[in-house]
């Protein structure tokens, strides 16, 4: 798989000064109407996840009708997809029928992601065969921190070729990655090897999703559209698990991005335990008062 | 998910698609007199048959209060009041019993932060978030970092003896008006010198409420007085005889007078004075967050900072790159009322300043610049003005030379590393600049040939009372914060 793949020079990041820009997202104050509506939002945003050992059809069947159906309340949005690992996916399937739910999974044996290519192409293949359409996938790490650029822009490329019409989630791990000239370079391979979205993190690695480290992203996202003009998503994962905190987010994505990018079919939020925190939120702002947990279906 | 991947509309739109709501912070707790007099020798003294003038809010261009101009005879009672408590008080009193009172004072200003933020929004027109985030909480650390050194200076400057002045009059701006007195009233005070300080005329509000704050902390009489006026009574302050130590923060025109005053008098003097920073970007630097820099550096505080970084140096191989995100950033400012939480830029802090600024900018256009200006609605009262950007700058232009005071922002470009340093010296101001790379090795060998007293790397507008400010040529001299802020308020033998 030779190929003339030129590593691009990525303007440097400077950590100081992103942290600093990131943090000021925090000081967007969100209220009424603005709340209410980006709390909706964040609902057809959210990839509604479990990615366990333990998962089980009971499992993910509990998870996909939650995701159907995330309160009993009328007129609220249904989560942008469910993300399972791929054994998991034929359930998914006969779960999500007549529905517009996306159906993602983890394929390329995440999390490590250590495996042959061979391998990992085929797991791709075999899960949209099964009727995932959407692959989160994930680089490899060591290879990146090896300076293997080419390996990974090729890796990317084969994944997103055996992916047919199913979108790609290329996850950085960026909590492997560390600094955020190794999160933009990462961004920009991915993007550049055909990536539909860029993840930041599989979940099982600390720190998982960051501001500063989804700023970075986002602005390579920018960048490359305003040169280009092609679009590319953005999938923060891993530890938001509050509505404020997602509102956060939101307004990052908001200004650095503008108003293309607010809509579920360019912007999603891997999580599990924040859909229940929008709920909660939700009807706080509906009733005036905080209800209690038990009132909130799990998943 | 991916409908259309690729779009022929090539530019972000920061559109109304999820607006955030109005968010205002609530003013009902805010309690104001509807006239201030002055604090002199521990007393509250009521607007008697002084003239008077008012503060007004220049959001609105609504009156908060009817503010008293002292005369000559009311600040020569306030100065024979702090002579007073100098001699039988607080030139007396040890170091570590002074701290007390300031470290007092830092508290109280922290437990009233809500309220001083407020009312330093509502007089001045910065928006609540730097009132909150920036100056209150700024004001505070530098009443705390100034306590410290009250019982440690014999430790200062290892090999000298050092000793107060007596009385300080100072004098100070608009632009961060709490901040200002922190930054006069502090260092003195440590000092064991006692003060006669007045706030600027615009906006005198939170000083009053910093008199409430040092009278309930108990300070002895005399120790601050706070008149307040208008250019009269900072020239009798200056010029009182009685007076050993001058301090002005203000403009450089001022400045000159006050040092033509002093002259021969024997006190001591400290200026801060205006500015005109250059922001030097360099082909090298971390782009999006030189944009953030540069952005910081020219509309925080609605550009109304003697240090802003007001000119922009670019290098010409990134300089359209840089423009087009500057620009783009632009447009998500939001503008408008300083009170909503989410308010970036404020009101201009007065009518004068207002047009002061208007005028330099259509002195920029008439000499040609290129100006941009992000669509933004402004409020239809009250003083605002949209952020600016002039490029097509060259030196020669009134916009690269005098000090506009306002979000109004001129670019300039150079080739190389000298000749950025010749450019960014070409100024008869010295007080700030900023540099950004990633070569450490560039960084610090432009820094050493700026010749300006704060040199930023890699970011802008940074303030800690540990680190020592002020100026070279026109820009001032004398540095406040840090130990070297301790000098101009000794005598060291």
């Amino acid at each position: 798989m030779a190929n003339s793949y030129d590593v691009p020079r990525v303007p440097s990041v400077d950590k100081i000064a992103a942290d600093e820009r990131a943090a000021k997202f925090k000081t967007r104050s969100i209220k009424k109407e603005a709340k209410l509506k980006g709390l909706k939002l964040v609902i057809s945003m959210i990839d509604l996840t479990t990615l366990e050992g333990q998962d089980t059809p009971g499992k993910v069947r509990m998870l996909c009708r939650k995701a159907r159906r995330p309160m009993l309340q009328e007129g609220l949005p249904t989560v942008g997809a469910v993300c399972v690992y791929p054994p998991m996916v034929p359930v998914a399937v006969e779960e999500l029928k007549g529905t517009d739910i996306n159906i993602a999974a983890v394929a390329t044996y995440f999390p490590s992601g250590q495996a042959g290519l061979g391998e990992r192409i085929d797991e791709v293949k075999r899960t949209v065969e099964a009727g995932a359409n959407e692959i989160d996938m994930v680089i490899s790490r060591g290879a990146f921190l090896a300076g293997e650029y080419t390996r990974i822009y090729d890796e990317v490329a084969a994944t997103k070729e055996a992916c047919g019409d199913a979108h790609l989630k290329v996850i950085l791990e960026t909590g492997e990655l560390q600094t955020y000239d190794n999160v933009r370079l990462a961004s920009q391979i991915a993007i550049d090897a055909g990536a539909d979205f860029i993840k930041t993190s599989t979940g099982k690695v600390s720190p998982k999703a960051t501001m500063p480290v989804t700023l970075v992203m986002l602005e390579t996202i920018r960048d490359h559209f305003l040169k280009t003009g092609q679009m590319v998503g953005m999938k923060p994962a891993g530890g938001i698990s509050s509505a404020k905190l997602a509102l956060r987010y939101l307004a990052m994505v908001k200004e650095t991005l503008g108003d293309a990018w607010l809509d579920p079919d360019w912007f999603r939020f891997g999580a599990s335990s924040l859909l229940n925190d929008v709920l909660m939120q939700i009807e706080k702002q509906r009733t005036g008062r905080y209800h209690s947990e038990r009132y909130l279906s799990i998943s | 998910m991916g409908k259309k991947t690729t779009t022929s509309v090539r530019d972000l739109l920061f559109g109304d698609l999820w607006e955030y709501a109005p968010a205002p912070q609530s003013t009902d707790f805010v309690d104001l007199d509807d006239a201030y007099g002055h604090y002199i020798d521990g007393e509250f003294v009521d607007v008697g048959a002084e003239d008077s003038f008012q503060t007004i809010n220049p959001a609105t261009e609504e009156p908060l209060a009817d503010i008293a101009c002292a005369d000559e005879a009311t600040v020569d009672r306030a100065v024979k009041a702090a002579r007073k408590a100098y001699d039988t008080v607080w030139s007396k009193m040890p170091g570590r019993e002074r701290a007390k009172y300031i470290y007092r004072i830092a508290r109280m200003i922290q437990e009233k932060a809500r309220n001083l933020a407020v009312v330093e929004t509502m007089d001045g027109g910065k928006p609540i978030k730097e009132s909150r985030d920036v100056d209150i909480p700024l004001a505070a650390a530098h009443f705390f970092y100034y306590a410290g050194w009250a019982d440690k200076l014999d430790y200062a400057f290892p090999g000298a003896q050092v000793r107060s002045l007596g009385v300080a009059g100072q004098v100070i701006p608009w632009n961060f008006p709490l901040l200002m007195a922190a930054w006069k009233i502090a260092p003195a005070l440590a000092t064991g010198n006692t003060i006669v300080i007045k706030p600027a005329e615009t906006t005198p509000l939170t000083a009053m409420l910093l008199a409430e704050i040092i009278d309930e902390a108990g300070l002895p009489p005399g120790v601050v007085n706070i008149v307040n006026g208008k250019g009269e009574t900072g020239a009798a302050i200056v010029n009182h005889d009685d007076v050993d130590k001058v301090a002005f923060t203000g403009s450089t025109e001022v400045g000159k007078i006050i040092q033509r005053a002093v002259a021969g008098t024997g006190k001591k003097l400290t200026l801060e004075l205006g500015g005109k920073g250059a922001n030097i970007i360099f082909d090298d630097a971390p782009i999006d967050q030189a944009v953030e820099g540069i952005v910081n550096g020219i509309f925080f505080n609605q550009g109304h900072v003697c240090c802003a970084g007001s000119r922009l140096l670019v290098q010409e191989n990134i300089h359209e790159e840089v423009i087009q995100k500057l620009k783009r950033r632009m447009s998500t400012l939001v503008v408008g009322d300083p009170l909503d939480k989410n308010t970036d830029i404020g009101a201009i802090n007065s009518r004068e300043q207002y047009e002061r600024i208007a005028e330099l900018v259509a002195s920029g256009e008439d000499e040609g610049a290129e100006k941009f200006q992000p669509t933004c609605s402004l409020p239809d009262s009250g003083y605002f003005f949209a952020p600016t950007v002039f490029t097509d700058v060259t030196p020669s232009h009134r916009i690269a030379q005098e000090e506009i005071f306002g979000p109004v922002l001129s670019v300039l470009t150079f080739r190389t590393p000298e000749e950025a340093i010749k450019k960014a010296n070409n100024t008869p101001y010295g007080l700030a600049c900023g540099i950004w790379t990633d070569k450490g090795s560039k960084l610090f060998r432009i820094a050493g040939a700026l010749k300006a007293g704060v040199i930023w790397g890699n970011t802008y507008n940074k303030f800690d009372p540990s680190s020592p400010f002020g100026g070279y040529k026109e820009s001032g001299f004398g540095r406040e914060g840090g130990v070297h802020g301790l000098l101009p308020y000794l005598e060291v033998r």
